[in-house]
């Protein structure tokens, strides 16, 4: 079944230098497993290919159900090097969102993940 | 002290530029000990540092000026204590501001300003690389002297003792320059239960309030994505206050009667807010460790914050650098309905185009389509039309006049591009000089801090 991250979790984002974070949190404790076992740091990358140049480091918080991804070479060089809109990474946040994940069925039922409409 | 004695420290600033009206609106909206102002982002002090050239009794953050005068009679009539790190690269000056200020209304003698100074490692800079100090960059490893002879400022991050020892002599204004912002709410904690300089957890559990309230609204209802429809009177956001106990448990709450909201997910969205490795959040005191974070909802708008756990400082601290990178400037144009995103394709061609004609190089020129992948890059969905897309293209390069240059030809493409396009009311875009910043480390036993009192 497909599942929209916006949908299960909500995120912050913010900068340090060229690095971008974005921590993202379960909407319910319950859902925290599903969104720890699907962000990978592989599928997290893979979700960001083309927009950021460097690699991808992920951390654990299930004290807050939440993720913490640092983004590298996200911010086209960061600060007020950047002539990017979003030089300070305020809105990687919501493009992490954007993701889409394949859950269980069975599993996805027993949770109450939201379905996503087609 | 009894166990369940409360400390406030009410925030009332997370960075300068920021609600004018705060700071007043928290010293007047309820009970509170400390008000904590932030005023510095990472290449702020380099600004200041421009402005001290031209004026040496400037270089620091004029608006705490304005805050100062909103708040004096909390200050002066019933014992409520400001600290911020306001002072810039010119501390002194701003002290000598705040107590102009307190003179002009009539409470001089009930104001006496803490000044922490030590920060500020240019004029040292030399002689620290000559000493074996290389500071490196953080992120790339490059070696300080790649970019010596551009740098501006340099200051060293500095943390809770000095504050502490300013409060310890009397001062009811502390002004620091580069302090951490984390340490102007730790401080007084520090200062109020006594707290040992090596009580990790105890400090540790200070910083992550710090944390927490350093960037004012944004815990309590301000950048709030989750449940944002429903967060209430948004308009009279109220800012955050940490109610803390000496055993090193807090409240995160706000005044009665004020807007928005605070609840575990707004406080978890600020907990994760610019964090790197989680267990491992380094301050000049403390490693603080965000994964022992406990949070739970206490009643409306009150957040219950426990089982924090630190480890020992680190040997080194961290120096802010901004050195000087060159100029760039930005340029926008709006086209519209139909095709508007393939009209701002054809303009970005055109101009890019005349740019090489001209054989003017930069060093880095990036377009965006606003409205339509300028937030979210290739991972925005395209398929409907865009109504009308801005074209913003903006160059970078050590060459002013080439940065100049560009900025003549953004306006020619309203009669001479392609149709449909318009927003150029504001003229020709503006050549801004880079200040960058340079982030290293240093030996924590080369800066030395000192404390003044005022009055």
């Amino acid at each position: 079944m497909r599942v929209r991250l916006v949908d299960i979790a909500h995120a912050r984002s913010g900068d340090k230098g060229d690095t971008a974070n974005v921590g993202v949190i379960a909407l319910r404790p319950e859902w925290y497993p599903v969104i720890a076992a699907q962000l990978t740091r592989e599928r997290v990358k893979r979700h960001f290919q083309g927009v950021i140049t460097g690699d991808v480091e992920r951390y654990e918080l299930p004290n807050l159900r939440a993720l913490n991804f640092l983004l590298h070479g996200a911010l086209d060089g960061g600060g007020t090097l950047s002539l990017k809109t979003d030089a300070q990474g305020k809105v990687f946040s919501t493009a992490m969102l954007r993701m889409i994940l394949e859950v269980d069925t069975a599993e996805a039922a027993t949770l109450g993940l939201p379905e996503m409409r087609a | 002290m009894t166990a369940d004695r409360i400390v406030r420290v009410a925030s009332g600033q997370g960075f300068w530029g920021d609600w004018l009206d705060a700071p007043r609106r928290q010293v007047e909206g309820g009970p509170v000990d400390y008000l904590m102002l932030d005023y510095l982002a990472e290449v702020t002090m380099s600004i200041l540092q421009k402005q001290k050239e031209r004026d040496p009794a400037m270089g620091y953050a004029r608006d705490f000026i304005g805050a100062m005068e909103s708040v004096l009679p909390a200050v002066a009539e019933r014992g409520v204590r400001v600290i911020a790190n306001a002072g810039g690269v010119n501390p002194e000056a701003c002290a000598k501001a705040v107590l102009e200020v307190a003179r002009a209304k009539g409470a001089a003698g009930k104001v006496r300003v803490g000044v922490v100074t030590g920060d500020d490692l240019l004029p040292r800079l030399d002689e620290l690389l000559a000493a074996g100090h290389p500071l490196t960059h953080m992120d790339t490893g490059e070696p300080l002297s790649t970019v010596r002879d551009r740098v501006l400022s340099a200051n060293a991050y500095i943390g809770s003792t000095p504050i502490v020892e300013a409060l310890r002599r009397g001062a009811n204004v502390v002004v620091t320059g580069r302090s951490t912002d984390t340490a102007l709410t730790m401080a007084p904690l520090r200062h109020e239960f006594g707290w040992d300089a090596n009580d990790w957890d105890r400090l540790a559990a200070g910083i992550i309030a710090g944390h927490i309230i350093e960037c004012g609204a944004q815990c309590s209802g301000g950048n709030c994505l989750y449940d944002w429809r429903t967060i209430p009177d948004l308009a009279n956001v109220g800012y955050p206050i940490v109610e803390a106990r000496a055993d090193g448990t807090f409240t995160v709450t706000k005044h009665p009667g004020t807007g928005g909201r605070i609840n575990v997910p707004s406080v978890t969205e600020q907990c994760v807010y610019e964090m790197g490795d989680p267990r491992t959040y380094i301050t000049p005191d403390v490693v603080a460790d965000f994964t022992t974070i406990n949070l739970a909802d206490d009643g409306p708008n009150r957040v219950r914050v426990f089982g924090i756990k630190g480890r020992p400082a680190t040997d080194k601290l961290k120096v802010s650098i901004a050195y000087r990178a060159g100029c760039k400037a930005v340029g926008t144009l709006v086209y519209a309905w139909p095709d508007a995103l393939e009209k701002a394709r054809l303009a970005d061609r055109v101009l890019r185009e005349r740019l090489a004609a001209m054989g003017l190089t930069f060093e880095h020129t990036l377009t965006e389509f606003v409205g339509v992948s300028a937030a979210h890059g290739p991972l925005a969905e395209t398929s409907c039309e865009a109504p009308e897309v801005q074209l913003r293209i903006g160059v970078r390069s050590p060459d002013r006049r080439a940065v100049e240059r560009f900025t003549r030809e953004i306006a020619p493409l309203v009669l001479n591009g392609p149709p449909s396009v318009t927003g150029f009311a504001g003229g020709r875009p503006k050549v801004e000089e880079i200040v960058a910043y340079w982030p290293a480390l240093v030996d924590k036993r080369v800066v030395e801090t000192r404390v003044e009192v005022l009055s």
